[in-house]
């Protein structure tokens, strides 16, 4: 089980982000939900050779 | 002027008022005036303006007047009033992008490269519009300049994040309206407020002075209420730019000459899978609608031998899915969450508290995506444009439905579609997020339905095949299946 809220914290200090202490619970709720649509994202194979655009070409 | 005159101006579209300039059946002095009481009139309620430029616009009319008497050409647009999302520069305005933060900015020091090139073809500024905060929804209920209302139901979103561009177009404030779409911003307030909404191919049209929100999938477009007007407009904004590093070198392809060649001979296929079920059926009868008419238009005249063989699944036309959509969603998602919290990350160290409420946690939490997930959205777009570049090969033209549902009321946070309850402001640009993943060219065409709410289905091309798209749209049109009728 990922700890966000602690991910939330951490990372939000190594970026030097201070988060105010009421905006602190819809971080988390938004960085869940992100964490959650980047699953569809990130657990996708790709093949070595597909590489990002710099500069993107429709 | 006369009241015969004041309903042909609120109707009219940019081709016809111009004419009616360049004929001298009416001075673009009194277009500009007659727009600016509709304004008056209706804006109040409305909320579409942020500025209104009535000193300059005024000022604009008389040189095209004079130009006229001179007998020289005043430009295609002549005397033809419009207005701008408020993240595209206007020299001596101050460019909000519908937050408070850029209120303390200078003034913009000179026009956006799409508003100096509708100047120069004779249109005339008369204001600035309102939008989501940073372009960042769905909605344009913006906390800090109010909302947008619906002007075909007034208790209803216009949409966003151009919600200012559509409503001031579907009110028939002014023909036509410059907005900008990262993942639907053009198309679902277009397909709510029931008016035109062009998507250009990413990089077709120069974004030099547009507020940029997220620089990959960014672009910008009109919108209007004639199929004419969307390819004249178009083609008005086309070519290059040094200003803005993605804008093509490819040369402008006027598309107004092309648009009655007729549909006979393309591929025209409806997109199912993840398009065809996370819909209300209203939004796929509007598409079943499209559908069948493009169906007995690419018919007419074929003896019933050559007809397809295939089974016809929705209103006519073969089927065509497109695969992982649901991941290029996410991957859009994560693309933009990503840039537009890093653009703002200055803002957002030193002054959260002057961020929209709506934006502003969302915006925090796209600074903390790691790397790595941004990236491989990054290269997944490059997997999913080939799988459509694929799909691209056999098939001329796709159909799609804009939003998943009408307008819903102004405050209602979450909305059931398919029996599944959802969040509305993410969730209205399931259909348009992921095709300007991949910077396709998409046209929002409204499909009026008598006693409900207007609902838009996406006309969907290959990359620079914005003719094509046209061409369709203007067989549509020409039924009578599509249009942009102003209340």
């Amino acid at each position: 089980m990922i700890n966000i809220e602690e991910y939330v914290d951490r990372t939000s200090e190594l970026i030097n982000l201070p988060l105010d202490p009421e905006h602190r619970p819809g971080v988390v709720v938004n960085f869940e939900r992100i964490a959650e649509i980047a699953q569809l994202v990130t657990e996708f194979p790709l093949p070595h050779e597909i590489e990002a655009a710099p500069v993107f070409q429709p | 002027m006369n009241a015969d005159e004041s309903k042909f101006l609120a109707g009219a579209d940019a081709v016809a008022t111009a004419s009616a300039v360049k004929s001298g059946k009416i001075t673009a002095r009194a277009v500009v005036t007659a727009a600016l009481e509709r304004i008056a009139d209706r804006d109040q309620t409305l909320n579409c303006f942020t500025a209104i430029t009535a000193e300059s616009a005024i000022a604009a009319a008389e040189k095209i007047d004079n130009s006229i008497a001179r007998h020289e050409n005043p430009g295609p647009l002549a005397g033809v009033p419009f207005a701008v999302k408020n993240l595209f520069d206007v020299g001596g305005i101050t460019t909000l992008a519908g937050s408070k933060i850029n209120a303390d900015n200078p003034p913009a020091t000179q026009d956006a490269a799409a508003v100096a090139r509708l100047k120069q073809a004779g249109a005339i500024l008369l204001g600035t519009l309102n939008m989501d905060e940073y372009a960042y929804g769905f909605v344009t209920e913006n906390s800090h300049y109010g909302p947008t209302r619906n002007p075909r139901d007034t208790a209803r979103i216009a949409g966003g994040s151009s919600g200012g561009s559509a409503a001031a177009v579907a009110a028939g404030l002014v023909p036509f309206t410059l907005g900008s779409d990262t993942n639907g911003s053009i198309r679902v307030p277009a397909a709510l407020c029931g008016v035109f909404g062009f998507k250009p191919t990413y990089g077709r049209l120069s974004r030099a002075g547009a507020y940029l929100f997220s620089s990959s999938l960014d672009c910008v477009g009109p919108f209007g209420r004639s199929i004419r007007d969307m390819a004249l407009l178009y083609d008005i904004l086309q070519g290059p730019d040094d200003r803005d590093p993605v804008c093509t070198q490819r040369p402008p392809e006027l598309c107004s000459p092309q648009l009655n060649q007729g549909i006979a001979g393309l591929r025209i296929a409806v997109a199912d899978g993840y398009f065809a079920t996370g819909a209300e059926p209203e939004a796929m009868a509007a598409v079943e609608i499209v559908a069948k008419a493009l169906t007995n238009a690419l018919n007419c005249g074929m003896e019933i031998g050559k007809i397809t063989t295939n089974p016809p699944i929705i209103g006519g036309l073969e089927t065509v899915s497109i695969p992982e959509s649901d991941r290029a969603r996410a991957a859009a998602f994560i693309i933009t969450a990503c840039e537009g919290a890093n653009l703002h990350l200055d803002n957002l160290r030193s002054r959260p508290l002057d961020f929209d409420p709506a934006t502003r946690d969302r915006f925090l939490a796209g600074t903390l995506i790691p790397a790595t997930w941004y990236v491989q959205a990054q290269r997944f777009r490059q997997w999913y444009r080939d799988r459509i570049r694929a799909i691209f090969q056999h098939t001329d033209i796709i159909l799609a439905p804009a939003t998943p549902i009408a307008a819903p009321e102004i405050g209602v946070e979450k909305m059931v579609i398919a029996g599944q309850e959802i969040l509305v402001r993410p969730n209205l640009g399931l259909f348009t997020q992921p095709l300007s993943f991949i910077g396709l060219p998409v046209l929002c065409v409204p499909v009026q339905r008598p006693g409900a709410l207007p609902l838009g289905v996406q006309i969907i091309g290959a990359p620079y095949s914005e003719a094509v798209i046209l061409r369709v749209a203007a067989v549509l049109e020409s039924q009578g299946i599509i249009c942009a009728e102003s209340i």
